[in-house]
């Protein structure tokens, strides 16, 4: 009986020929990824457990990547990110990413795969439930906590369940008003806020393959936001492309067999599908934007792992070039790389940046997960009464960005342009 | 017999993290024990209004031991702040339909809590300020106030993890580490 990709995985990473879902396995882990928020706790549990003096498994394969409480005044964010400092420095970790430095990226679910930390074949926990967006480039990759973080630290080890696999195939052409948010919006919307607990899912499909690997890592990202242990897709030459251009690293692509049976699979038609939103409070929560023009906005965001990469930048542009918006638009590239491409990309001759700037946006935030968490009282962008908010991040829970008041609207970049032109929920159609 | 016995604080369905722990306090680390202490005294501060105050303000600690709840309890984020403030503000057991998978496994790897699941749904039958006790070996939860028991999930294959009191303490009997 064949296995799924995921399965093949994680075999390979326990040493073993044959492993099925329910099975406990020891995985050997090649990237473990923290950030300033877990990454003092996952340390302190290390050195708890190991001693003051132990030294990680492997320094290679430790990632440090600081990005949520970065622009700050707040003293305990900038503490921990000291103590990362100290520990970096201490155990000579050539991967650390230091904001104030030239090295400082930004988020790390973008930051990780631009600096060519993943790899497809290979397995990757951090300390953030969307570490599932690296699945994106066919490696295993989930989120844990930090005592489990700190177990890897010092073992590169860790105790996992095999999951069962739900198959997403996605089928069809992608029509250029669809993107990978509405996607994976729709999937959540159909299967529910817990529909894929404990579950792999697997996305698959002629519209999956048309997709960059950007636009990939928006939906394996939001895997979390349905409960999914992980988000994966196979790789393909996009996939090598991508990552031969960041790393020059060996790496084994892994791909599931053809026979290898699924718990359950759905089936989409990509031309098929609407410009969507997800509703306050919960992800799962869908709505066409067409059906929901009567709901008022205060705000608009683009940022975030999920809705903060280039591709992301380009769609909202394609949009809001001719236009001026009439809400507060906040605009938080992922990374010093999107950031800077935001200069040097042109839609017609106009970079992103004067796009944005005559569309009358606020000025480009430096980059970081800023109000995608709410985060301390200053975090750029959060918000503080009960505004309407519609936002390219993942999450709408309650306080998600700031206020427990606010409401908070997920839609795709080109949702939220739209909707920032008119002032309310706003079908991007009516710009294309 | 190991029980655990206490009042109890009950919340709806999809409980997520940052109604737990929300993120302006994520600057605490939870291995700094005052600061273990403080995220405790934060505790459910995130859930909407309407919903009693779960730590009393001033106070570190809950009145509350046992939290029940209903479906896809400590969804969202991975931070093991939310399991660790339920711990600190005294909570030993949550009994929920269901959980997302990393709260669950962070509650067992730091050994903070007992993460019992049931097929009852239990949200809709206590009341916060019930007195319970339960019988952890047993998997049974006993509403003393009422004096109604229902049947919980055996812990399975977690069990063993939780006896030992977490992952490292599991991986040091099974001789995985040292
Ligand atoms: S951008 Fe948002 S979802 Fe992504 S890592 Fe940062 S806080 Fe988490």
């Amino acid at each position: 009986m064949g296995m799924t990709i995921t399965e093949k995985i994680l075999a390979r990473a326990a040493g073993k020929r044959v492993i099925g879902p329910g099975d406990n396995v020891w995985v050997e882990v090649d990237i473990l990824l923290t950030h300033d928020v877990c990454g003092p706790g996952t340390i302190g549990v290390f050195q708890r457990e190991f001693g003051a003096a132990a030294k990680v498994w492997d320094p290679l394969k430790v990632v440090i990547i600081p990005d949520h409480y970065v622009f700050t005044q707040d003293e305990k964010a900038h503490r921990n990110i000291d103590s990362l400092r100290y520990f970096v420095d201490q155990q000579k970790l050539p991967y650390f990413y230091d904001p104030g430095t030239s090295r400082y990226k930004g988020v790390c679910h973008v930051a990780l795969p631009e600096a060519g930390h993943v790899r497809p074949g290979e397995v990757i926990f951090g300390t953030d439930s969307h570490t599932c967006t690296h699945g994106a480039l066919g490696a295993f990759a989930t989120g844990i906590g930090n005592t489990d973080a700190g177990f890897i630290m010092g073992t590169g080890k860790l105790l996992i369940k095999v999951p069962k696999t739900m198959r997403f195939r996605v089928n069809g052409s992608v029509p250029p008003y669809i993107m990978g948010k509405d996607i994976i919006l729709k999937i959540i919307g159909d299967i529910g806020f817990d529909g894929a607990s404990y579950f792999a899912m697997e996305f698959t499909g002629e519209a999956i393959r048309q997709l960059s690997i950007e636009e990939r890592m928006t939906i394996c990202n939001m895997a979390i936001e349905a409960g999914g242990k992980n988000g994966i897709i196979e790789p393909d030459e996009k996939t090598f492309d991508y990552v031969r251009a960041r790393t020059s690293l060996p790496f084994n692509a892994v791909y599931g067999d053809v026979d290898a049976p699924v718990d359950s699979e759905r089936t989409y038609d990509a031309s098929t599908l609407e410009p969507c939103v997800a509703e306050p409070h919960v992800p799962s929560h869908y709505a066409l934007a067409r059906e929901r023009n009567d709901v008022k906005l205060d705000r608009a965001y683009i940022g975030s792992c999920t809705g903060g990469k280039i591709t992301d930048f380009i769609a909202a542009a394609r949009v809001l070039k001719g236009h001026q918006v009439t809400i507060p638009t906040f605009l938080v590239p992922a990374t010093v790389e999107v950031a800077e491409a935001l200069i040097k990309t042109e839609i017609d001759g106009t970079s992103l940046v004067e796009i944005f700037a005559v569309a009358g946006c606020e000025d480009i935030a430096p980059p970081s997960c800023a109000a995608c968490l709410g985060g301390p009282p200053d975090t750029y962008g959060r918000t503080s009464g009960n505004e309407a908010v519609i936002s390219t991040t993942n999450r709408n829970f309650p306080g998600r960005m700031g206020s427990k008041l606010s409401r908070i609207y997920l839609a795709s970049p080109l949702t939220v342009a739209a909707s920032a032109i008119r002032g309310h929920i706003t079908d991007p159609r009516e710009f294309m | 017999m190991k029980t655990i016995r206490g009042a109890v604080y009950v919340v709806q369905d999809d409980i997520d993290t940052d109604q737990i722990i929300p993120a302006q306090y994520l600057n605490l680390v939870p291995t700094i024990p005052e600061e273990y202490v403080k995220l405790g005294s934060y505790a459910l501060c995130g859930l909407p209004d309407g919903y009693p105050p779960f730590v009393k303000p001033g106070a570190t600690k809950a009145d509350y031991t046992i939290i029940v709840g209903g479906r896809n309890f400590g969804c969202g984020s991975s931070r093991e702040h939310a399991p660790v403030c339920l711990g600190a503000a005294g909570v030993n057991a949550v009994v929920a339909e269901s959980y997302a998978r990393i709260f669950f496994r962070n509650a067992v790897a730091t050994g903070e809590l007992y993460p019992f699941e049931t097929a009852i749904r239990l949200c809709t039958i206590f009341k916060t300020g019930d007195v319970a006790e339960i019988d952890v070996n047993g998997a049974q939860l006993t509403n003393l106030t009422s004096n109604q028991s229902y049947s919980l999930k055996d812990l399975g294959a977690v069990a063993p993890v939780v006896e030992a009191g977490g992952i490292f303490a599991y991986a040091r009997k099974a001789g995985i580490i040292k």
